[in-house]
C-alpha cells in the first residue's frame, strides 16, 4: 500500500511540473505581463523594469525557473490590478471554493449512491424510471441555466408565493449581512449554489452507481451470500454496495476537474468571491500573476484529489492494495 | 402449492436404510424414513424477449439422509436452475410450479425470511468458479465467519475466527491460521474451492448442494476436492447433491444418478444400474463418450460422440427433446410426436424413452 | 459546471449494467454478434438496424432533431421576422400573438433570434463532434496499432489535460485565438479528440490480436488497409456513440463559454450567447427571455443523448433496454 501511494505521488510530480510549465507559457503567450505599465506615465522605463524583473527577454525556460523558484517559497507575485499579494488573494478565495467543493461532493456522493442503489434494487419500478428521466434531463441541461432558473423559481417566485420579505434561499454570497459561521443563514445560502454545482454530477454519478450496482448484484458472490442465508438488506449493503463503490471512486476522481469547472459558473451566478470568480476577473483583466497562480494551484489541488481517490481506491479494493 | 404426498416414494432397493442414531443433531427432527428432500414435478420457466424459456420441466426426485445423488447433464439441461430453485435463489422473474419438500416442509411456500433461516444452515451450496463466488473485498476468514454469524448471533469474534481456522484446516488448507486473513485472490484455484466448501459446511447442513464444484480445476485438484467432499460427508453425515456435466466425476462418488436433458429428467437410477445398463440413449451416449480404462480398446473402438448440438430451450424439439440426436429414434413417429414420460424399466430405475430396450448397442458393440 | 465530462475518459456516459442473471439460452446466436470479434457482415447491419428501430425514443429524437435543423437552417424562410430587425420603439414585450416568445430590449423578436442562433449552436455542436471524432479515431487507431511511442505520448497528453478544469483551458485558449465560431469549433475539437482517441485506442488494442486481423496481415494487407477496412468497421459502434456524446458536450460547453463571455461574441448569436445577458433578466419583468434558449439547448442535447442511447443499445444487445 505504501509503495502504491509513493508511486502515485512520484508520478504526479512531473505531471504538475509539466502542466505548470505549459500553463505559464500559454498565459504569457496570451497576455502581456507588463501591460499595466504601458498606459502609465513614464511607460517605457516602467515596462523595461517590469520586463527585467520577470526576465521576459530570457527564454521561457529561464522565466519558468524564476517563477518556480519564487513559487516554492510562497511568493506568487502581486496582482497587476489590485497590487495585492497573489498568495493572500488565492488563500481567501480558496476558502470559499473549498466550502462549495466539500458540500458539493458530500451531497453528490450521498444522493448518487442512494438514488443509484434504489434504482438498481428496484430496477424498472416507477421510481427507477422517474430517476432515469430526471438523470437524462440533468445531463442535458446547461448547469448555468439550471442555476438561473433555480433562482427565478426558488428564490424570486417562491418569495412572492409565500409573501415573505426575504427569499427562502439566498442567491448572493454564502451569508447575508454580517452573519458568519455555520448557521441557518449559511444553509439557506448554500442550497441553490450546491444544487447548481451538483445537478449534472448527481445525474451522472447516480446513473453510474445504478449500473455498477446492477453489475455487482448479478455477481456470483451475491448469490453465494444469499445461499449462506445472509438477510437481503445485508446482502445489498455489505456485499453489493461495498463492491459497487469501487468503480464509483474512479469516476469521482475523474470528475473533480469538472467540479472545479462548475465552480466558475456557480460562483459567477451566486456572486461568491471564490476561485471561480477570481479566475473570471483575472482572465477578463489579463492579470497574469493571478492567472498563473490560479491555474497552478488548481492543478495541484486536482492532482492531490486524484491522489486521495487512489488511496481510497486502495483501501476499498484489496486486490489493488496487495498487488 | 401443496406437497404431493400421493406420489410413490422414489426409493432404490439397494440403498441401506438410514441409521438415525448416527445422524447429526439437527437431522433427527424428521427422522422418519421419508426422504430428506423431495422434489415433486418441479418446473421453472422464464419470460424472455424471445419467448418463454422452460429451464426445468417436471422434475421429480428424492434425496435421502446421508445419501449422495448426482445430477448430470450438459449446460442448459436445467440442473443448476433446479438447485437454485431448491434454495429459492432464482430471480423474481422465474415462474416456479411443483413442490420442493425439505424435512416435510414445502420450501416454495416459505417466506423469504424463513428461507434465510434454511439457507446455509440446513441446506448449503457450493458453487462452481470459486473466484467469482467469493467476495473479493473480504478475507476468506471473514466470509466463513459471516456464514456462521448470520445463523448464530451469539458467537463472539474470537470464536468465529477460531472456527474459521478449524474449518479451513478441515478442508485441507495448509497454514490455516495465516490463510484465514488472506483474500480470495491470494488463494490458488483449488484452495478457493476448498474455502467454499469450508464456508458451506460451517453450520453442519443436512444437505449440501455442490454445483460443478470441480469444473474449473485441474484433474489432480479435482480429485482432491472430491476427496474433501467425501471426507466431509463421513464426518457430518450430510446428504450431497452433486451437480455436474461430467459422468466421470459422478461415478466414484454418488449412489444414485439423475440424468437431465433439455430441462427434463431422462433417466434416474442407482449408479450401477445407470452406468452398466443405461436405459436412455442420451445416458448411453454420455457414457460412450467417456474414455474408459476398464475396457480394452482395440483399434476399431473410438470415442463416441453425440451428434448435433444441445437443444435451445426456446425452441425445444417436439416429442422427445433428444430425438434429433438419437440413433434409435423413430422419426417421423412417436419420438418426434409424443413426449415420453419417466417410466420404471427395472426396480428403482426409470427412463423417459419409448424404446429403452433398444439402448445398449452403442456401449456393447464396437463401432 | 463542465460539460466535456461526458466525453472525457474512456468510460461511457451511461455505463452498461448487466441485468439480473437470466438462464443461458444455448444456441441463441444473437448474443454472439456484439462481441465485435467477427468481421462485419451485412446481416450484422440488418440486426443493428432492427434493434435501433425498436428504440422508439431514439427514432422520435431523430425526428425532433431533423425538425430543429430544418427550422434553424431554413430560418430565412420560417422565421416570422428578418434577422436582427430591431424595434427600439417597441422595446421588450412579453410573449403575445405577434411575438410568440416576446422581444428583447432592442425589440428583436426572440423566436427569430432563436432560429438564427440555432444555426451557430448546431453548427458548432456537429462540427466539433465530427472533427474530434475523425481526428481522435485516426490518432487512436494509430496509437493502438503501432503501440509504444505514440501510445505513451497520447496517454501522457491526456493525463496533463485531466489536471485542469476544461472550462479554464478553453476560456484561456479562446482569449488567445479569438472568439469566432470557427475558432471555437477548432479549440473545442482540439480538446475533445483525446477522449475519442482513448476509446478507439483501447478497442484497437484488443482487436488487433483477433484472427481476422492476423489473417489480413498474413495475406499482405498494408497497416492502413487493415485499419480502414478491417478494424474501423468493427468499432463503428463506439465511434458513433462518441459522435453523439461529442455533439451534446460541444453544445453545452459552447453555451457555457458564451454565458461566461468567452464564447460566441455579438453580433454573432448562439443559444448560449442569448443567455449571456440572462443573469440580468432573473427576477425582472423580462424573465421570459430566460426560458426558450435554455429549453432549446436542453431539447437538442436530450435528443442527441437519446440517439446515442439507441445506438449503444443497438450495437450492444446485452445492454439494458429502456
Amino acid at each position: 500500500m505504501a509503495t502504491y501511494i509513493l508511486r502515485r505521488v512520484l508520478y504526479s510530480i512531473p505531471v504538475i511540473l509539466i502542466a505548470s510549465f505549459l500553463l505559464l507559457w500559454s498565459v504569457r503567450q496570451t497576455f502581456d505581463p507588463c501591460a499595466q505599465f504601458r498606459t502609465s506615465q513614464g511607460g517605457a522605463a516602467s515596462v523595461a523594469r517590469c520586463r527585467a524583473s520577470l526576465q521576459l527577454d530570457d527564454s521561457i525556460f529561464t522565466q519558468y525557473g524564476h517563477w518556480l523558484g519564487d513559487a516554492v517559497q510562497g511568493n506568487l507575485g502581486q496582482s497587476q490590478q489590485t497590487n495585492a499579494e497573489v498568495s493572500t488573494t488565492i488563500t481567501s478565495a480558496f476558502w470559499y471554493t473549498i466550502q462549495l467543493i466539500f458540500w458539493g461532493i458530500l451531497v453528490s456522493a450521498l444522493l448518487s449512491i442512494l438514488l443509484g442503489v434504489y434504482s438498481a434494487i428496484r430496477q424498472y419500478s416507477i421510481g427507477d424510471y422517474t430517476f432515469t428521466a430526471l438523470a437524462f434531463i440533468g445531463l442535458a441541461m446547461p448547469p448555468f441555466w439550471f442555476g438561473l432558473i433555480a433562482i427565478q423559481f426558488l428564490s424570486v417566485e417562491l418569495k412572492d408565493v409565500l409573501g415573505t420579505s426575504q427569499p427562502v434561499f439566498g442567491f448572493v454570497g454564502l451569508h447575508s449581512g454580517d452573519s458568519t459561521g455555520f448557521n441557518m443563514d449559511y444553509v439557506r445560502h448554500l442550497v441553490l449554489p450546491v444544487m447548481t454545482l451538483t445537478v449534472q454530477i448527481i445525474a451522472e454519478w447516480s446513473r453510474f452507481q445504478r449500473a455498477s450496482m446492477l453489475d455487482t448484484m448479478s455477481a456470483d458472490y451475491i448469490r453465494t451470500a444469499r445461499a449462506k442465508g445472509v438477510p437481503r438488506r445485508r446482502v445489498v449493503v455489505r456485499h453489493g454496495l461495498r463492491n459497487a463503490l469501487i468503480p464509483l471512486v474512479t469516476v469521482m476522481a475523474l470528475d473533480i476537474g469538472a467540479l472545479f469547472g462548475g465552480i466558475v459558473i456557480t460562483e459567477k451566478i451566486f456572486s461568491i468571491p471564490g476561485m471561480g470568480r477570481l479566475f473570471l476577473t483575472a482572465l477578463l483583466q489579463g492579470d497574469v500573476p493571478v492567472l498563473e497562480a490560479w491555474l497552478v494551484v488548481t492543478a495541484i489541488f486536482i492532482v492531490l484529489f486524484n491522489l486521495l481517490a487512489d488511496v481510497l481506491y486502495g483501501v476499498l479494493d484489496p486486490r489493488i492494495r496487495l498487488s | 402449492m401443496t406437497p404431493d404426498r400421493s406420489s410413490p416414494p422414489d426409493d432404490t432397493a439397494d440403498l441401506s436404510p438410514v441409521d438415525t442414531a448416527s445422524l447429526t443433531l439437527e437431522s433427527t427432527i424428521d427422522s422418519g424414513n421419508g426422504p430428506l428432500l423431495s422434489v415433486r414435478d418441479l418446473s421453472v420457466s422464464f419470460q424472455t424477449d424471445d419467448g418463454l424459456v422452460r429451464a426445468v420441466d417436471s422434475v421429480t426426485f428424492d434425496v435421502h439422509e446421508n445419501e449422495t445423488v448426482g445430477i448430470v447433464g450438459e449446460s442448459g439441461s436445467g440442473k443448476s436452475v433446479s438447485s437454485l430453485a431448491i434454495l429459492g435463489l432464482l430471480p423474481r422473474s422465474a415462474k416456479i410450479t411443483g413442490d420442493i419438500v425439505f424435512r416435510g416442509q414445502s420450501l416454495p411456500a416459505l417466506s423469504e425470511k424463513e428461507m434465510e433461516k434454511i439457507r446455509g444452515k440446513e441446506i448449503a451450496m457450493i458453487f462452481q468458479d470459486a473466484l467469482a463466488a467469493l467476495n473479493p473485498v473480504y478475507s476468506v476468514g471473514k466470509q466463513i465467519a459471516e456464514a456462521i454469524a448470520v445463523h448464530d448471533r451469539d458467537v463472539d469474534k474470537q470464536t468465529l475466527r477460531e472456527r474459521s481456522i478449524e474449518l479451513l484446516d478441515l478442508v485441507g488448507i495448509p497454514n490455516p491460521s495465516e490463510r484465514v486473513d488472506q483474500y480470495p485472490h491470494e488463494y490458488s484455484g483449488g484452495m478457493r474451492q476448498r474455502a467454499m466448501i469450508a464456508m458451506a459446511i460451517s453450520n453442519d447442513p443436512a444437505l449440501l448442494i455442490a454445483d460443478e464444484p470441480t469444473t474449473a480445476l485441474d484433474v489432480t485438484i479435482q480429485a482432491q476436492v472430491l476427496e474433501v467432499l467425501e471426507r466431509i460427508q463421513d464426518r457430518t453425515r450430510a446428504a450431497i447433491m452433486l451437480i455436474t456435466h461430467d459422468l466421470g466425476v459422478v461415478a466414484g462418488v454418488v449412489e444414485r444418478v439423475v440424468v437431465m436433458y433439455g430441462g427434463r429428467q431422462v433417466e434416474l437410477g442407482s449408479v450401477d444400474d445407470t452406468f452398466y445398463d443405461p436405459k436412455h440413449p442420451y445416458t448411453e451416449g454420455l457414457l460412450a463418450s467417456l474414455p474408459r480404462l476398464d475396457r480394452r480398446s482395440d483399434k476399431h473402438t473410438r470415442l463416441h460422440r453425440i451428434v448435433g448440438q444441445p437443444p435451445s430451450l426456446i425452441h425445444l424439439p417436439s416429442g422427445c427433446a433428444f430425438h434429433p440426436r438419437c440413433p434409435y429414434a423413430e422419426v417421423p413417429g412417436r419420438c418426434s410426436e409424443d413426449r415420453p414420460e419417466l417410466a420404471e424399466v427395472a426396480p428403482g430405475h426409470r427412463s423417459a424413452c419409448f424404446f429403452p430396450e433398444r439402448v445398449g448397442s452403442l456401449v456393447e458393440e464396437p463401432a | 459546471m463542465t460539460d466535456e465530462r461526458t466525453s472525457t475518459g474512456s468510460r461511457p456516459l451511461m455505463p452498461v449494467g448487466v441485468g439480473p442473471a437470466l438462464p443461458v439460452a444455448p444456441g441463441d446466436g444473437e448474443f454472439e454478434i456484439a462481441s465485435h470479434a467477427e468481421p462485419v457482415a451485412r446481416s450484422q447491419w440488418q440486426l443493428f438496424w432492427r434493434r435501433f428501430v425498436r428504440h422508439r425514443i431514439a427514432i422520435a429524437s431523430i425526428v425532433v432533431l431533423l425538425i430543429l435543423v430544418l427550422l434553424c437552417f431554413g430560418a430565412s424562410f420560417f422565421a416570422p421576422f428578418p434577422n436582427n430587425q430591431q424595434d427600439l420603439l417597441l422595446g421588450p414585450v412579453s410573449p403575445n400573438g405577434t411575438h410568440w416568445l416576446g422581444t428583447d430590449e432592442l425589440g428583436r423578436d426572440q423566436l427569430t433570434r432563436l432560429l438564427y442562433a440555432g444555426q451557430i449552436s448546431l453548427k458548432i455542436g456537429f462540427a466539433v463532434a465530427f472533427i474530434s471524432t475523425v481526428v481522435g479515431t485516426a490518432i487512436g487507431a494509430l496509437a493502438g496499432f503501432f503501440g509504444k511511442a505514440t501510445d505513451q505520448a497520447l496517454m501522457r497528453a491526456t493525463d496533463l489535460f485531466l489536471v485542469l478544469p476544461a472550462i479554464a483551458i478553453l476560456a484561456l485558449a479562446l482569449e488567445f485565438f479569438g472568439h469566432t465560431d470557427t475558432v471555437i469549433i477548432i479549440v473545442l475539437a482540439g480538446l475533445f479528440w483525446m477522449s475519442v482517441a482513448r476509446v478507439v485506442r483501447g478497442q484497437v488494442l484488443s482487436l488487433k490480436e483477433k484472427e481476422f486481423v492476423e489473417a489480413a496481415r498474413a495475406s499482405g494487407a498494408s497497416p492502413l488497409r487493415i485499419i480502414v477496412r478491417h478494424i474501423i468497421p468493427n468499432i463503428i459502434g463506439p465511434i458513433m456513440l462518441n459522435v453523439t456524446l461529442g455533439v451534446a458536450a460541444a453544445i453545452i460547453t459552447e453555451s457555457t463559454l458564451s454565458f461566461l463571455g468567452f464564447g460566441v461574441q455579438p453580433p454573432q448569436t448562439s443559444w448560449g450567447n442569448m443567455l449571456s445577458d440572462a443573469e440580468g433578466y432573473v427576477g425582472t419583468s423580462q424573465s421570459y427571455l430566460l426560458y426558450a434558449p435554455g429549453l432549446l439547448i436542453l431539447l437538442t442535447v436530450l435528443a442527441v443523448n437519446f440517439i446515442g442511447d439507441g445506438l449503444s443499445d443497438a450495437f450492444d444487445p446485452q445492454s439494458e433496454k429502456h
